[in-house]
C-alpha cells in the first residue's frame, strides 16, 4: 500500500503553490501571450500603428524558403552540438573516472570553459580561424587546406557547433563524471569477475545506468542549442555565408532588431515555441521509456 | 555631529539641484567609440563650455544598428533622448515615422535660430531632406568611398605607382600585373555592398531601385540588377575566382589586410583614412573610385555614407531651443572644418570646405580633397542622390549574402542579383504594408 500525505483543506496547497504559479505567468505566460498577440499584426518600429493582418505574418514566413531552410539548418546544428558536446565529455567522463592520482586538477581544468560566456567563446574560436590571420587557419594553410568559412557554408557550420559544443563539454563532463561515480563499484566488480571486459561492462552496465544523466542532459543540451547559441553565431557568422547558419532563434533576432520587423519577429517566436513545445513532449514521450531510474 | 553633517548634505545637495536647475540638459545618443568618440565627447564639451544655458549629455548606446534599437525601445517606453544618431540606412525607418521625430526644420524654425539649410553641400543635404525640400535630420558624419593604393607593392610588382587607375578597366590590367609580380592580395574591399552597388549605381548614373532610389514614394522596387551593375559584379566575381580579388567581410574587415601591407588596392569609405594614415608603414596613396569606361553619364558622382542626428517628439519647447542651439553649434564652420581634417568624414559645410582649403590641409595632406571633389563633380541626377529604402540594413544583409554566394563562385552575378532583388522587393513590400 502507497502511503500518501494529503492536506486538509485546499487553502494551503494554493497557498503554496501561489509563488510558483505568479512566477509562471509574469514571466511565461504574459510574454508568450504577447508574442502571440503581436504575431497577428504588423506593426510600425515606434510603435506609433498597428495593423492587423491575421495569419498573415505566418503566411509570409512559411512562403519564404529562406525560413524553411532554417528549420533543416537548427536540426543539423543542435543535433551536431548535442552529439559533439555529449559525446566528448562522456569519453573524457569515463577517463576521469578511471583516474587515481591527478584528477582533481583534472576535473578543475575540465570544467573552466564552462564560464566562458557564449559570445567570448565566439570571439576566441574566431580568431584562431580567422581566414588571414588565424593560427589554425594559417596551419591548415600549411597542410594545403585553404580555410574560408566566410565564403563556405560547411566550414562556418562546422566552426559554430565546435564554439558552442566546446564550452558545453565542462557542463556535460560534470554531470556524466557524477553520474558515473553514482554507480556502484560492486555491480561493476561482479561483471569484471564474470569475465566482462571493458567496452561490455561500459556496453551493457554503466551506459544504462547512466541513462537518467544521459536523458537529462540530452533535454538541457538541446534547448542550449535551440536558445543560448545565439552569442556564438552573431559573433561568429551574422548567420552567413548565404544564411547556412542562421538558425531559427538567430532569424528572430535579425527580423526582430535589425530589419524592425516586429510582426514577423513575433511571428517567429509562436513557432519555436510550438517547435520547443513538441520536441520536449516528443524526447519525454518516448526517449524517457528508454531510461532506467 | 550627525545631524549636522545631515544638514550639510542636505544643504549643499540642494545647491546643487538649484544650480542644475538653471540649465536645461539634453541627452544625446551615439554611435562613437575610440577615436571618433573622443573627438565627439570633445564637441559636447566645447559646447557646455561655451554658454551656460544648455548643457548636452552624449551616451554611447553601441554600434548603429544598436543605438538606433536603443532609441526606438526608448521611444515605446517613453525615454527617448532628444537626439539621436542614426545611419543613413535608417533614414527611410525614421522618416517614415512621423509622429516619433521632430524635423530639424522644425527645431530650427521654432528656435528661431539663424541657420541657412542651403549652407550644406548639396549631395549630403540631399540624402535627408524631403522632396519639398524640408530637412528632417541634420547631417554629422558622412564619407564616400574611394580607392585606396599601396605604392609600395605595385613598385614590388613591377607596375608603375603612377598607372592610371581611374577605370575598373585600368584596374583589371593592374590586377593581371600585381598577380603575376607576386602580390597575394590584388583587391580587397570593405562595405561591399555600398562601394560596389549603391555608389556604384549612383557613379555610373543608372538607378539602384525605382522611383529615384525610393525618394518618390514607398512603392519603390529594386532594380540593381541591370546589365552595367551585373557586368561589374562578374567581373569581381571572375576576379575572385582567379584570386585578384580578396573578400575578407561584410564590414571592413580588410582595412586590417590592407593596413597590414598585404592588398595592393581597397575600395573603402573617405572616413577610413585616419586608420590607414595612422597604421599603414608603406607610401599610400588615395584615388577617385574607378568606374566603367563606356557606361553613358560615368562617372557621375557618389553618394554618402555615415550617420545624421535625428530629434525626437515628446519634450519641452525649451529643450529643442536647447537642441536647435547645439545643431547650430556643430554645423558652424570651425567645428566642421577640425571634424572633416581630424577623421577624414567630408566636410558638410561648404563655409567648412572653403575654410579647410584656405588652411591649407589639402596641400599638406594629398588625397583627402578628391571624396569631396567626387561627390560634388557634377549636379545629382535622380539616380545620385542617395537612397531611400525601408527595412535597408536587411536589404543590404540579403545583398551580402547573395553577393558572398558570387564570390565563391556558386551563383553568376546575374542569377545572384536577381534573387537579391526579389528577396529585397518582398522586405520592401512589407514596409510599405507596415509604414503606408
Amino acid at each position: 500500500m502507497e502511503k500518501r500525505v494529503t492536506f486538509k483543506g485546499w487553502l494551503l496547497p494554493m497557498l503554496l503553490l501561489l509563488p510558483q504559479v505568479i512566477i509562471t505567468a509574469v514571466f511565461f505566460f504574459y510574454p508568450a501571450g504577447q508574442a502571440v498577440w503581436q504575431s497577428l499584426f504588423i506593426p510600425d518600429p515606434f510603435g506609433l500603428k498597428s495593423q492587423f493582418v491575421g495569419l498573415g505574418n505566418f503566411e509570409f514566413l512559411l512562403n519564404d524558403p529562406f525560413y524553411r531552410a532554417s528549420f533543416l539548418t537548427t536540426a543539423i546544428f543542435s543535433t551536431l552540438v548535442t552529439l559533439v558536446s555529449m559525446g566528448v565529455a562522456l569519453f573524457l567522463a569515463v577517463l576521469a573516472d578511471r583516474l587515481i592520482k591527478g584528477s582533481g586538477a583534472y576535473r578543475t581544468l575540465l570544467i573552466w570553459p564552462y564560464a566562458v560566456a557564449p559570445a567570448v567563446a565566439g570571439v576566441l574560436w574566431l580568431f584562431m580561424f580567422n581566414t588571414r590571420v588565424g593560427v589554425v587557419s594559417w596551419y591548415l594553410g600549411l597542410l594545403g587546406y585553404d580555410w574560408n568559412h566566410v565564403l563556405n557554408g560547411n566550414e562556418a557550420m562546422g566552426l559554430v557547433v565546435v564554439a558552442s559544443a566546446w564550452g558545453r563539454i565542462s557542463y556535460n563532463f560534470l554531470f556524466f563524471l557524477a553520474g558515473l561515480q553514482a554507480i556502484p563499484r560492486s555491480v561493476i566488480e561482479a561483471a569484471a569477475i564474470d569475465g566482462a571486459r571493458f567496452w561490455t561492462r561500459f556496453r551493457t552496465i554503466v551506459f544504462p545506468l547512466l541513462s537518467p544523466t544521459t536523458f537529462f542532459l540530452l533535454v538541457v543540451n538541446i534547448v542550449y542549442a535551440f536558445f543560448e547559441t545565439f552569442g556564438v553565431i552573431h559573433t561568429i557568422t551574422s548567420g552567413g555565408p548565404q544564411q547556412s547558419t542562421t538558425i531559427l532563434v538567430y532569424k528572430v533576432f535579425s527580423d526582430g532588431f535589425v530589419g524592425q520587423d516586429l510582426g514577423s519577429s513575433a511571428a517567429q517566436s509562436v513557432i519555436l515555441l510550438f517547435v520547443v513545445g513538441l520536441l520536449t513532449v516528443v524526447q519525454f514521450k518516448y526517449i524517457e521509456r528508454r531510461v532506467h531510474y | 555631529m550627525k545631524l549636522k553633517t545631515l544638514l550639510g548634505t542636505v544643504a549643499s545637495s540642494l545647491a546643487l539641484a538649484t544650480g542644475a536647475y538653471a540649465q536645461t540638459e539634453i541627452q544625446w545618443w551615439h554611435a562613437f567609440t575610440g577615436r571618433l568618440g573622443d573627438l565627439l565627447a570633445e564637441q559636447v564639451e566645447q559646447f557646455n563650455a561655451s554658454q551656460s544655458d544648455y548643457r548636452v549629455v552624449a551616451s554611447h548606446k553601441g554600434n548603429y544598428s544598436e543605438t538606433l534599437n536603443a532609441g526606438i525601445a526608448a521611444f515605446r517606453a517613453g525615454e527617448q533622448p532628444h537626439i539621436l544618431q542614426v545611419f543613413e540606412v535608417g533614414t527611410a525607418t525614421m522618416m517614415a515615422a512621423g509622429g516619433a521625430i521632430k524635423p530639424v526644420y522644425e527645431v530650427m524654425g521654432e528656435a528661431g535660430a539663424t541657420w541657412d539649410p542651403d549652407g550644406y553641400i548639396g549631395p549630403v543635404k540631399g540624402y535627408y531632406t524631403t522632396t519639398e525640400g524640408d530637412m528632417l535630420s541634420l547631417p554629422y558624419n558622412s564619407s564616400t568611398p574611394v580607392l585606396y593604393v599601396n605604392r609600395d607593392l605595385f613598385t614590388q610588382a613591377g607596375l608603375d605607382p603612377d598607372m592610371d587607375l581611374s577605370t575598373w578597366q585600368n584596374v583589371g590590367e593592374a590586377l593581371d600585373g600585381l598577380k603575376a609580380g607576386g602580390v597575394n592580395c590584388p583587391l580587397t574591399t570593405a562595405w561591399q555592398s555600398w562601394v560596389h552597388l549603391e555608389n556604384f549605381s549612383a557613379y555610373h548614373d543608372i538607378p539602384f531601385a525605382t522611383k529615384d532610389n525610393g525618394f518618390g514614394g514607398l512603392d519603390t522596387e529594386l532594380a540593381f540588377n541591370g546589365p552595367v551593375q551585373v557586368q561589374h559584379i562578374q567581373a569581381m566575381g571572375d576576379w575572385a575566382q582567379d584570386g585578384k580579388f580578396f573578400y575578407a567581410g561584410r564590414r571592413n574587415e580588410g582595412g586590417a589586410n590592407f593596413r597590414g601591407g598585404e592588398c595592393a588596392l581597397f575600395t573603402e569609405s573617405s572616413a577610413g583614412y585616419a586608420g590607414v594614415k595612422a597604421q599603414a608603414e608603406f607610401d599610400f596613396e588615395i584615388r577617385p573610385l574607378p568606374y566603367w569606361e563606356g557606361v553613358d553619364g560615368a562617372p557621375q558622382n557618389t553618394i554618402i555614407g555615415g550617420a545624421s542626428l535625428w530629434v525626437m517628439q515628446g519634450h519641452e519647447a525649451e529643450e529643442y531651443a536647447a537642441v536647435a542651439a547645439f545643431l547650430n553649434f556643430l554645423s558652424s564652420s570651425d567645428i566642421q572644418a577640425a571634424w572633416h581634417q581630424n577623421t577624414g568624414y567630408l566636410p558638410i559645410t561648404m563655409a567648412a570646405a572653403d575654410q579647410t582649403k584656405a588652411e591649407g590641409f589639402y596641400d599638406a595632406n594629398p588625397g583627402t580633397e578628391i571624396a569631396g571633389m567626387q561627390m560634388m563633380g557634377k549636379a545629382p541626377t535622380g539616380n545620385s542622390k542617395g537612397l531611400r529604402l525601408g527595412s535597408f540594413d536587411q536589404i543590404r544583409g540579403i545583398i551580402d549574402e547573395e553577393l558572398e554566394a558570387v564570390w565563391s563562385g556558386s551563383k553568376s552575378a546575374e542569377e545572384a542579383l536577381g534573387s537579391a532583388v526579389e528577396r529585397g522587393n518582398a522586405l520592401l513590400r512589407r514596409f510599405e504594408q507596415a509604414n503606408g
